[in-house]
């Protein structure tokens, strides 16, 4: 089967095929694309966070000092906060619908998960959306470096691997005070090198993770305090990280330092194989041909950790073709993509309301083995097949294409027009002839958005 | 601060029950699977044992703990627990730990506690787990025998003896004709084909939610699901609890995780009513952590940990194994605990004693190239 570029890449790269816009058709465009997901002039940043916060600490205040109406103030407050996330979530759903390649919003989702963090209450989630707002939506044609350093350095990251709590056994803080001197913490360190930069095959050890440790103190989060960074909480230099010397002994650590190591990590050759692999991994195969890991990793290397030759170098490659449908989509892909065939767009995926938000999507991607925003781990999203095409999730698939898709789309297609704008010239024999027979028209959607065909990629 | 724990007695070691465990052929368990029952509770994140068994981060010694024996005190967030050591269904090994080491990292570690192998391998080719090798051997199983609970189908049963995953949330409506379309859709792509197939099968087979019970907190769900099935013809269970990465405030954190992990324990053993008494429960975590609190009141990733076992076929009210020790010298690496023995090797006197899986058989085939040792007298 030869499959026409456009269908191919939409499928691989992007969210499928809609049939109200059609797909770019060459990889130039393809990767020109990524442009689309660039950051939302109304979204979620970390100044509207830090006004957010701040307002949202002083009504609670006000509320625990008592009178019914200061409690009303902060509740009302909360729930407004908590609207602006839901929405933040449609918008999420809604751009990866409504971008007609899709390998951006992709990217979104790739980067966001490659610097996992959670959240979980009020301000983690908000933090988490400022968080692919501030440092991975403006990277995604940059260079990794940049995006590493914006990531490391975001109160979201600097909270869900605790480095805001990090503290140099002498650093100025720890000296006034002996009492209550804190020490290190090293979450954020390890994680930095064993799954954001060289990988956790590569040659480093427990004294290059605490002497990073060290290097990051200082670092930390406040929502009064501007900037991320605390001279006082520093551990004074130098530190060696991987054979590397940062800082001096006369000098409290300061913030260039940490940019210098970040920028020495994000381009070590281990980084270069460890992204590479990544990508291939998540866009082409559970476990892709070495030569494609190869050829990635010198664009890395060569490019100089440039992202964008990295989208250009993916939307050219063979192995989209060669590898076809060797991918389960993951829980949000799938329903994406499945919005997306359905002729859904933007506009009306973010007027959804908040119960159908929460009906038709987000719990039923939860049992589908994905809740919003919870991965286990800071190692985020698994991405082997077997993980996503347990019993218990293809069961959801199955059963929210049958009793989900009326609630979201309206008025159903004819079974058989969906099937070629659903898979084009794709689909395989066994579902075109299977579609026609179904009982009913919602059982014809069903079995296209169900098939193996329409869940692989 | 710095040294929360060294100030504790320097070592106090614990033998290993010396008693002569009376050991049960295989034959008795001819038409195995019987009527014994695990549960392998995987606890994601690294719990810190030295805490849960010593509350001296969350309280001190003296402040809220319960004593065990005069020398282990029980964390205040184990302490709806309390009844089963009491009526000796509990117990715990203080120091023990995987083959892993050095790089401390939760996803490899965790890779290494289900795979259930040893250093030899090469991490990514560790894709099998452990219990599965024990289908392999175990006589007389059928495919409901071992279950994964939850949304995720635990690495631990992976392989080629037939397992069953399922997650109490998922449910399955088709009509006769959808189902024959699926099924010729889902024919030559062997992962839908046979998910779709186990799915049906275990929907068809389960009982309907009964309207009046409320929703519980996932934990309880899983617990509540894992109940009801080894109640039928499920003899091995296993799920996974997270929460357990106590990097900061861990006083708190910890609590809770303890907490959920306590009720989840007692859901089970409500459920399973007088299969309690054949049961036994083992909750393992990849690593512990660092025996020094780090600077946020909490404790970086270690290695000796703890293990808990629970049930009622379990010869509790004595803790398990040695105990290295906290002193500055005693510690691994010079931070973490000492592990002072392979968790495997529980695991395989349990699946010995319950499953009756030769020696040979638990060091050849389920954790190949282990000696188990001498029988630390886990069960009765």
């Amino acid at each position: 089967m030869s499959i026409p570029y456009d269908q191919l890449a939409a499928i691989r790269l992007g969210f499928g095929l809609s049939p109200r816009q059609p797909s770019p058709g060459d990889p130039a465009a393809v990767a020109a694309s990524v442009a689309r997901a660039a950051p939302d002039p109304d979204g979620i940043t970390l100044d509207r966070m830090r006004e957010w916060q701040r307002t949202g600490n002083r009504l609670a205040r006000a509320a625990r000092k008592g009178g019914a109406e200061a409690g009303r103030a902060s509740r009302e407050y909360r729930m407004r906060l908590g609207s602006r996330h839901r929405a933040d979530i449609l918008a999420r759903f809604a751009r990866a619908v409504d971008d007609p390649g899709g390998f951006g919003e992709r990217l979104v989702w790739f980067w966001s998960d490659h610097f996992t963090v959670a959240g979980g209450t009020l301000y983690t989630n908000l933090m988490m959306a400022a968080f692919v707002q501030d440092a991975i939506r403006p990277h995604l044609a940059g260079r990794f470096a940049d995006m590493m350093y914006a990531a490391e350095t975001h109160p979201a990251m600097l909270r869900y691997l605790d480095q805001g709590r990090s503290v140099g056994p002498n650093s100025i803080v720890a000296q006034r005070n002996p009492k209550r001197a804190g020490g290190l913490n090293e979450n954020l360190a390890r994680e930095m090198i064993e799954l954001h930069s060289l990988g956790v095959g590569a040659g480093y050890t427990q004294h290059d993770v605490e002497e990073l440790a060290a290097l990051l103190t200082g670092l930390t989060y406040h929502p009064k305090h501007p900037g991320v960074f605390q001279p006082k909480l520093a551990e004074p230099g130098p530190e060696e990280v991987l054979g590397q010397t940062y800082g001096s002994p006369q000098a409290v650590a300061n913030f260039s330092d940490i940019r210098d190591v970040i920028d020495d990590l994000a381009t070590h050759d281990a980084t270069a194989r460890h992204i590479a692999r990544k990508m291939a991994v998540h866009f082409v195969a559970d476990d892709p041909p070495q030569a494609l890991v190869d050829r990635l990793a010198g664009v890395f290397t060569d490019a100089g950790g440039d992202l964008a030759a990295m989208n250009l170098a993916l939307a050219e490659a063979p192995e989209l073709e060669s590898h076809f449908r060797q991918k389960l989509r993951q829980p949000f892909e799938f329903l994406v993509t499945s919005l997306r065939a359905l002729g859904a767009d933007g506009p009306q995926v973010s007027a959804l309301k908040p119960g159908v938000l929460n009906q038709r999507l987000l719990r039923p991607m939860a049992v589908m083995g994905q809740p919003w925003g919870l991965p286990d781990g800071p190692d985020g999203w698994p991405e082997a097949s077997e993980v996503w095409g347990a019993p218990q999730g293809i069961a959801m698939r199955i059963n929210w294409a049958l009793t989900h898709v009326a609630g979201l789309a309206g008025d159903l297609p004819d079974p058989r027009d969906f099937l070629a704008h659903a898979l084009g010239g794709t689909a395989s024999e066994a579902v075109a002839w299977a579609v026609p027979r179904a009982e009913s028209r919602a059982e014809g959607i069903a079995l296209v958005l169900a098939s193996a065909d329409f869940n692989r990629r | 601060m710095l040294s929360r724990r060294l100030f504790l007695k320097t070592s106090a070691v614990i033998g290993c029950s010396a008693a002569a465990h009376p050991l049960l052929s295989s034959a008795a368990f001819a038409s195995a699977p019987g009527e014994n029952r695990l549960v392998v509770i995987i606890l994601r994140g690294a719990m810190d044992g030295i805490d849960a068994l010593r509350s001296t981060l969350s309280l001190g010694p003296d402040h809220g703990a319960t004593d065990l024996d005069g020398f282990f005190a029980l964390h205040p967030g184990l302490s709806d627990l309390l009844p089963l050591w009491r009526a000796g269904q509990m117990t715990f090994a203080p120091a023990v730990s995987t083959p892993y080491r050095d790089k401390r990292s939760h996803f490899d570690g965790q890779n290494m506690l289900e795979a259930g192998t040893g250093t030899d391998l090469d991490l990514d080719a560790q894709q099998d787990g452990w219990l599965n090798r024990l289908l392999q051997v175990m006589p007389g199983q059928v495919s409901e025998t071992a279950y994964s609970m939850g949304a995720e189908q635990m690495r631990i049963l992976r392989g080629p003896a037939p397992a069953k995953s399922w997650s109490p949330d998922a449910t399955l409506n088709l009509s006769p004709q959808a189902e024959m379309l699926l099924s010729r859709i889902y024919h030559n792509d062997p992962l839908f084909r046979d998910a779709s197939a186990e799915a049906l099968e275990i929907v068809a087979g389960l009982s309907p939610r009964q309207p009046d019970k409320k929703r519980q907190p996932e934990h309880l769900e899983l617990a509540r699901f894992a109940a009801d099935r080894l109640n039928r013809e499920t003899r091995i269970a296993t799920f996974s609890l997270a929460g357990w990465d106590t990097h900061a405030g861990q006083a708190g954190t910890l609590t809770r995780a303890l907490g959920r992990l306590s009720k989840t324990i007692l859901t089970l053993q409500a459920g399973l009513g007088a299969h309690w008494d054949t049961t036994t429960v083992m909750a393992m975590t990849e690593f512990g952590r660092t025996a020094r609190e780090n600077g946020s009141a909490g404790t970086d990733h270690g290695t000796g940990g703890a293990m808990l076992v629970a049930g009622g076929a379990v010869r509790g009210g004595q803790v398990l194994g040695g105990w290295p020790g906290l002193a500055e010298g005693a510690l691994y690496d010079g931070r973490d605990l000492m592990p002072v023995r392979d968790i495997r090797a529980y695991a395989a006197w349990a699946m010995h004693a319950k499953f009756g899986i030769a020696k040979d058989r638990l060091e050849r085939a389920v954790f190949p190239g282990l000696d188990i040792g001498q029988d630390p007298g886990l069960l009765a």
